[in-house]
C-alpha cells in the first residue's frame, strides 16, 4: 500500500497573534513552525496503516527551503519518503497548490506505481482553506471523503466514518482514492530518538514547481480584538466553597 | 459576582500599596527568596510584583531542571550552592538522588580529578568511579562509552516553584509581603534631586518607595533602563528535551530514583524527571537573544522563557545522549514528548550581578542566578539591603564591577556567545577571553607588542604578563626558572616569567601598569571621607602614601589599595583594575552628603610605569636631574619629578619587594615616558617585566596579599596578617569589629607554604596553582573553629628563594613554622611545610630591598 500524505508548514499557534507591519503575514520571528493538527493525524494514520498492510508513505509539501523541517518530522514517526515542491516562500493559493500537487502524484505514480492513497489533513491551520484535497480528487478523478474520523482498509476498499451534527456518517470508497482526516481520528505518537535521527539523514526529494497565479488572493490579515482573558479569585479558603460549587455546577462539571 | 469582589479587593489592595519599603520586581526562585530573607531580617511593608501568574509566572525558574552539583571551582559559587541546599532540604523541597560528573576523554579524567580535589577543598563528599562502578549506579549508562565518573552523593533536585512559594507564604504570614500577582511594572520613577528610586509605577498603580529591586532574570535589562542603568546580562538560549515514557521509570517512586548524569565533554546532562528522561545541553551553538525579543505571555505559545524549539540545533546532542544511553533513549516506543528552547541569563564573565546599580542609588539587581544559588543569593542580598555585610562573601558578584566597555550590549553577547560552549569545560583557572580584543590598550602597547609580549586581559586592558624578548634569559638562569614539565601547570604561563623575576631583582624591571583604576577625592570633606573608608592614618603630610585596607561593616576586607596624599585637599586613590569599579562605587557612596568632596575618575588620564630593582635608582638618575636617593626620596613618599622632557609623579611603594617608584604620567605621554626610561635603562640591564612577576611571584616571595585571594570578607585582618601596632583614633567603617578582631586571639593565621616535593605518582613534577585543599600529611582537611577550611588562597613560583610558594589560610594549631602539611593537586597529595606565619617574606624578611 502506498500512501501520499501532503502537509502544510504553518506558523505554530496558541498564542496571541502578532502581524507583519503590512498585515500580510504572521509575525514568525520569535514563534516556531509546525503542521496543522490534523495533518500530524494524517501522517500517523497513513504510518499505521502501512505498519500492517505493509508498503511505503510518502510525504509531501509545498513550500519555502525551511518546510523540509515539518518533512523530517514527519519522516521521524515513520514516513519512509520526502518530496519538497520549493517555493520562494510566496503562498500558493488552493487551486494553484492542487495543480502542482496533481503533477507531482501523476509523474511519481508513472515511475512507481499508484498511490492507492492520497491523504490531506481536513484543512490548513492557517489559510483554512479546505479546498486542496476536494480539488486534487477532481483534477485525478478519484473518489473523495473528507473530514475522517475512522478509517478501515480492506483489499481494494477503504471504509471512512465522519462525525456530522451528532451522527455519523459512514462511507466506502474504492482504491485509489482521496481522503482528508481531521484530528481525532488518532493519538499521534512522539519521535522517537532514533527516529528523528533516521529524518535528519533521510533524502529529500526537491522539485520546483513553476509559480502560478491563483485566481484567489489574500486581500490582508486581520486579528480580531479579543477581550483580554483573565483569571479571577472567587475567594480562599473554606469561605471560597460556595462560588466555586455554584460555578462547576454552570459548567455541568457536578451532576 | 465574583468579578465585582475580585474589583474590589484589587482596589483595597491598590489603597494600601501606596507605600513600600521595597518593591521586589520578579517572582521566580530569586525574588520569592529576597521577601522572604528581607521579612526575617525585620523588613516589612515589602511588595512582590509579577506580571505572570503565581506559582509559575513564566520566567525561567519555571523551566528549570532543578538539580544541584554542590562543587564551583568559584568558592563564592559553591558557597552559595551549599547555603541554597541548606534552604531548600528545610523548606522540605530537596530529594537526594546523588549525581555524576562522566568522563569520555582522557583530559576529562584528569579534570575529573582535579575537580574532585576542589570537593575536597570545599568539603563534599565524593568518590571517583570506574566506568563498571558508574554502570552500577546508573543501569542504562553504557561504560564503554566513558572512562571515569566523579560520584556526588550529596546531589539532589529541589522543587524550585514550591520552594518560592513557601518562602513568598512565610513572608506573608509575619504580614510582611504583600504580592502582586498579573502586574507589570511599567515605570521606575526617580527623584529629581538625589537620583534615587521614587517610586515604581505599575498596571496596578503607583508604589512610592525609595528601593526597587530587579529579581526578574532574563528581563532584568529592561527594567533596568526603565531607571536609566544597565544590568549587563543577556538572555540566551538552553535546549532542553523530555523523553518519555521510559519503562524503567514506571515503577520508581518519587520524581527521581537514579542519579543525575552530566556527560561533560559533550556539554550535556541527562536527568530522571518522573516518567521522563530530561536531557539538556550546553552544546548546541550559543543563541543570544536580545532582552527586547521576549515575548510577552500573551504572545507565548508555552512560556515566555519557553521558546519553540530548534530541531536542527539539537541534533547532534541526540547522538551524544544516545551513545551514552543507548537501550534506554534508544527505545522506539519512547518519545520526545516535550522540547524546548529555554531562555537562561548569562553575563560577561559568567557570574551573578548582584547589590546596588552604581547609577541609581535605590535600584537594586539579583540577577543572573541559577536555582541552585537562589536561596543563598537572596540571603545574601538580603544582608547587604539590610547594612550588613553578606556573610558569603559575593563582591565577584558585584553589579558595581564593570567597566564601561563590558556594560554594553555587544560586549555582553560577545562574551556569553563565547562563554556558552564553555559551561561544562575545562576551564584553565588563567584561560584567557579571545572576543572583543583588544579593547584597552595602554601607550605602550605597540612597543610591547615588538617585545614579542604575551597579553592577558584583565577588565579589557591588554597587559603583559611576560615578552617573548626575554627568552635569552632562560640560558642565563638555568634550572633558577622552575621549569614545569606537565602541560597543565605550564599552560598560560611560561618559564620566562620567572627568569624576568630574577633579571628584576639582579638589576632592574620596568612594568607596564596602565590597568590601575586612579581616583582623585578632592575638597574640604575629602580627608573626613577617606578616614571614614581607610583603617590606616589617612591625616598625613603631603607627599605620603598610604597603604590600606578597607573593611565592610563587619571587619571583612572591602578593598586594599594606596592612597596619595597630593595636597592637602587632594588625595588619589590607587587599586587594581579587577575591583576598581565596585571601589569607586563605594567611595561615592560614601562621599559627604554635602558636597564637600568629589570623586573623579582619572583611569583614563594617567598611564603607570612600575620601576623596580636594586638598579631602578641608577636609571631615574639617568633620565632626571631630581634626587631620588634615600633621603631625599623615602619609601612611602610621592612627589612630582622631571622625567626628561616629561614631568611624572613618581611614588616610592613596591608590590613586588624592591628599591623602586611607580611612575604616574599622563596617558598620551606614555609612550614618551617609557622610551626614556628604556633608553637609560639600556646600560643597567633594564628588562621588559610582565604582570606575570608584579601580581605573582614577586608578591609570593613577599607574602604581599591580593584583594580577592587572600584579602576577602570571610577572613579578617588581623588573621591576615596586615594589623598595624596601633589603631587610629578617628571612626572607620568596620572598626568596632576590627577592635574586637584585635582583641580575640585569631583562630587562623594567613601563611607562606613551601612545597617539599613536587613528584606525582607518575614522577612528573607538578606545580598547583591556587584553590588546592591543604591537608594533613594524612590527607585530613584542616577546617578552623568558625568552619573554614584551609585551601590555597594563590601559589606560585618563587625564583629567588627556589620554592613553589602556596599562601594559605591555617588554623592556629597547624600555623606554626615548620609545620609539615600537604596539598592535594589533582587527587594526589604533595608535602609542604609552613615556611613563615603572618606578613613574614620568604624573601629579604627584614625588608631591606624597598627601604635601599
Amino acid at each position: 500500500m502506498n500512501i501520499l500524505v501532503c502537509i502544510k508548514r504553518v506558523p505554530m499557534v496558541g498564542a496571541q497573534i502578532t502581524l507583519s507591519q503590512d498585515s500580510q503575514e504572521i509575525d514568525t520571528h520569535l514563534i516556531g513552525f509546525t503542521v496543522s493538527p490534523h495533518e500530524e493525524c494524517a501522517v500517523e494514520e497513513a504510518v499505521r496503516i502501512v505498519e500492517s498492510c505493509g508498503g511505503t508513505v510518502t510525504v509531501l509539501t509545498l513550500g519555502p527551503p525551511e518546510a523540509i523541517e515539518q518533512l523530517r518530522d514527519a519522516a521521524a514517526i515513520g514516513a519512509g519518503r520526502l518530496v519538497h515542491l520549493e517555493t520562494d516562500g510566496r503562498e500558493w493559493g488552493p487551486i494553484a497548490t492542487a495543480g502542482a500537487i496533481v503533477e507531482t502524484v501523476r509523474r511519481d505514480e508513472s515511475e512507481n506505481g499508484p498511490y492507492e492513497l492520497v491523504m490531506f489533513g481536513n484543512e490548513a491551520a492557517d489559510t483554512g482553506d479546505y479546498q486542496v484535497a476536494i480539488r486534487v480528487a477532481h483534477l485525478l478523478g478519484r473518489p473523495c471523503a473528507t473530514g475522517l474520523k475512522h478509517l478501515d482498509i480492506s483489499e481494494a476498499v477503504m471504509r471512512g466514518r465522519r462525525e456530522f451534527r451528532g451522527g455519523d456518517e459512514l462511507f466506502e470508497l474504492s482504491l485509489p482514492a482521496v481522503v482528508s482526516v481531521k484530528e481525532g481520528i488518532n493519538l499521534p505518537r512522539y519521535p522517537s530518538l532514533p527516529g528523528r535521527m533516521r529524518a535528519k539523514k533521510a533524502a529529500v526529494e526537491q522539485t520546483v514547481p513553476e509559480w502560478r497565479e491563483d485566481p484567489v488572493k489574500k486581500q490582508t490579515l486581520r486579528v480580531p480584538v479579543a477581550e483580554r482573558r483573565r483569571a479571577e479569585i472567587i475567594g480562599t479558603g473554606v469561605g471560597a466553597v460556595p462560588t466555586l460549587v455554584d460555578l462547576l455546577e454552570q459548567l455541568g462539571v457536578l451532576s | 459576582m465574583a468579578g465585582n469582589r475580585h474589583s474590589g479587593e484589587n482596589n483595597r489592595m491598590i489603597q494600601s500599596l501606596k507605600r513600600a519599603s521595597a518593591v521586589i520586581v520578579g517572582a521566580g526562585i530569586v525574588g520569592n527568596s529576597l521577601g522572604y530573607h528581607l521579612a526575617r531580617l525585620g523588613w516589612r511593608d515589602l511588595v512582590l510584583v509579577d506580571k505572570g501568574p503565581m506559582p509559575n509566572p513564566g520566567g525561567s525558574t519555571g523551566h528549570a531542571s532543578n538539580f544541584i552539583f554542590p562543587v564551583d571551582y568559584s568558592k563564592m559559587m559553591t558557597d552559595l550552592t551549599a547555603d541554597s541546599t541548606a534552604q531548600y532540604k528545610e523548606l522540605g523541597v530537596f530529594t537526594e538522588s546523588g549525581g555524576i560528573e562522566v568522563a569520555r576523554t582522557q583530559a576529562r579524567c584528569e579534570e575529573l580529578r582535579r575537580r574532585a580535589s576542589a570537593a575536597k577543598a570545599w568539603g563534599f563528599t565524593h568518590e571517583l568511579l570506574s566506568p563498571l562502578e558508574v554502570a552500577k549506579l546508573v543501569p542504562y549508562l553504557d561504560p564503554d562509552a566513558i572512562l571515569a565518573g566523579l560520584y556526588f552523593p550529596g546531589v539532589g533536585v529541589v522543587d524550585s516553584l514550591r520552594a518560592g512559594t513557601i518562602m513568598r507564604e512565610r513572608a506573608q504570614q509575619v504580614d510582611a509581603l504583600q504580592v502582586l500577582a498579573g502586574t507589570e511594572v511599567t515605570g521606575i520613577d526617580l527623584s529629581a534631586g538625589d537620583g534615587r528610586v521614587r517610586s515604581v509605577q505599575t498596571t496596578a498603580g503607583k508604589i512610592e518607595t525609595e528601593i526597587c529591586v530587579i529579581c526578574c532574570g532574563v528581563w532584568a535589562p529592561r527594567l533596568a533602563r526603565m531607571a536609566g542603568a544597565i544590568i549587563p546580562l543577556t538572555p540566551v538560549v538552553h535546549q532542553m528535551i523530555s523523553v518519555g515514557p521510559i519503562p524503567l521509570f514506571a515503577d520508581t517512586v518519587g520524581e527521581i530514583a537514579y542519579p543525575i548524569v552530566r556527560d561533560m565533554d559533550t556539554n550535556m546532562y541527562e536527568r530522571q524527571h518522573g516518567g521522563d528522561m530530561e536531557v539538556g545541553s550546553y552544546a548546541h551553538r550559543p543563541i543570544v537573544i536580545s532582552p527586547g525579543e521576549i515575548p510577552s505571555i500573551e504572545q507565548s505559545v508555552l512560556s515566555p522563557t519557553e521558546l519553540p524549539f530548534t530541531k536542527d540545533d539539537f541534533d547532534p546532542q541526540l547522538e551524544d545522549a544516545l551513545e551514552l544511553m543507548p537501550n534506554l533513549l534508544g527505545d522506539e516506543k519512547v518519545g520526545i514528548r516535550y522540547a524546548i528552547n529555554g531562555l537562561i541569563s548569562m553575563t560577561p564573565d559568567g557570574f551573578p550581578v548582584l547589590g546596588e546599580t552604581p547609577e541609581v542609588r535605590g535600584l537594586w539587581s539579583v540577577a543572573a542566578s541559577w536555582i541552585k544559588e537562589g536561596p543563598g543569593i537572596g540571603r545574601a542580598v538580603a544582608e547587604w539591603m539590610s547594612g550588613k555585610a553578606p556573610e558569603i562573601d559575593i563582591h565577584e558578584a558585584d553589579v558595581a564591577r564593570f567597566h564601561e566597555h563590558q556594560r554594553t550590549r555587544h560586549h555582553v553577547a560577545a562574551r556569553a556567545r563565547e562563554g556558552f560552549n564553555k559551561m561544562y569545560g575545562i576551564v584553565h583557572p588563567f584561560e584567557q577571553w579571545e572576543s572583543e580584543r583588544p579593547t584597552r590598550l595602554s601607550p605602550i602597547y605597540a612597543h610591547e607588542r615588538d617585545l614579542g609580549a604575551v597579553f592577558f586581559e584583565t577588565a579589557g586592558w591588554e597587559r603583559p604578563f611576560w615578552y617573548e624578548s626575554n627568552e635569552p634569559l632562560l640560558a642565563r638562569y638555568g634550572e633558577r626558572v622552575m621549569p614545569r614539565p606537565s602541560e597543565w601547570d605550564s599552560r598560560w604561563w611560561s618559564p620566562i616569567i620567572n627568569a624576568e623575576h630574577l633579571a628584576m631583582r639582579d638589576s632592574c624591571g620596568v612594568v607596564d601598569l596602565s590597568a590601575f583604576v586612579v581616583i582623585d577625592i578632592t575638597g574640604p570633606g575629602a580627608l573626613a571621607t577617606l578616614q571614614r573608608l581607610a583603617v590606616s592614618q589617612v591625616n598625613v603630610p603631603v607627599g605620603k602614601v598610604v597603604y590600606t585596607s578597607l573593611l565592610d561593616e563587619r571587619g571583612g576586607f572591602k578593598a586594599d589599595l594606596t592612597i596619595m596624599r597630593l595636597a592637602e585637599r587632594q588625595f588619589r586613590v590607587v587599586t587594581g583594575a579587577a575591583t576598581g569599579m565596585a571601589d569607586k562605587k563605594w567611595f561615592r557612596d560614601h562621599l559627604p552628603e554635602d558636597d564637600s568632596a568629589e570623586l573623579t575618575d582619572l583611569t583614563s588620564s594617567w598611564t603607570t610605569l612600575g620601576l623596580w630593582g636594586p638598579r631602578a635608582r641608577d636609571v631615574l638618575a639617568a633620565c632626571s636631574d631630581d634626587d631620588f636617593s634615600d633621603a631625599g626620596f623615602p619609601f612611602a613618599t610621592c612627589r612630582s619629578i622631571e622625567l626628561g622632557g616629561l614631568r611624572a609623579l613618581a611614588s616610592r611603594i613596591s608590590y613586588v619587594g624592591e628599591l623602586g617608584w611607580e611612575l604616574y604620567v599622563p596617558f598620551e605621554e606614555g609612550a614618551r615616558a617609557f622610551a626614556r626610561l628604556w633608553k637609560a635603562g639600556h646600560s643597567h640591564d633594564l628588562v621588559p617585566v610582565g604582570i606575570g612577576v608584579y601580581a605573582t611571584t614577586g608578591r609570593l616571595e613577599k607574602a604581599y596579599r591580593a584583594f580577592g585571594n587572600e584579602l576577602t570578607s570571610e577572613y579578617d585582618i588581623v588573621e591576615a596578617g596586615l594589623a598595624r601596632p596601633s589603631v587610629k583614633k578617628e571612626a572607620f567603617i568596620g572598626k568596632d569589629a576590627y577592635l574586637a578582631q584585635r582583641g580575640a586571639e585569631p583562630v587562623s593565621r594567613l601563611c607562606t607554604l613551601t612545597v617539599d616535593d613536587h613528584r606525582s605518582l607518575d614522577g612528573t613534577p607538578r606545580f598547583m596553582l591556587g584553590g588546592e585543599p591543604v591537608t594533613t600529611r594524612q590527607g585530613e582537611r584542616l577546617v578552623d573553629s568558625k568552619g573554614r577550611p584551609s585551601y590555597v588562597t594563590s601559589a606560585g613560583s618563587g625564583p629567588s628563594v627556589g620554592k613553589h610558594i602556596p599562601l594559605a589560610y591555617l588554623p592556629v594549631e597547624h600555623a606554626n613554622p615548620g609545620a609539615r602539611l600537604a596539598v592535594e593537586y589533582f587527587s594526589e597529595s604533595y608535602p609542604v611545610t609552613v615556611a613563615t606565619v603572618g606578613s613574614t617574606p620568604l624573601f629579604d624578611p627584614a625588608n631591606e630591598r624597598v627601604r635601599a
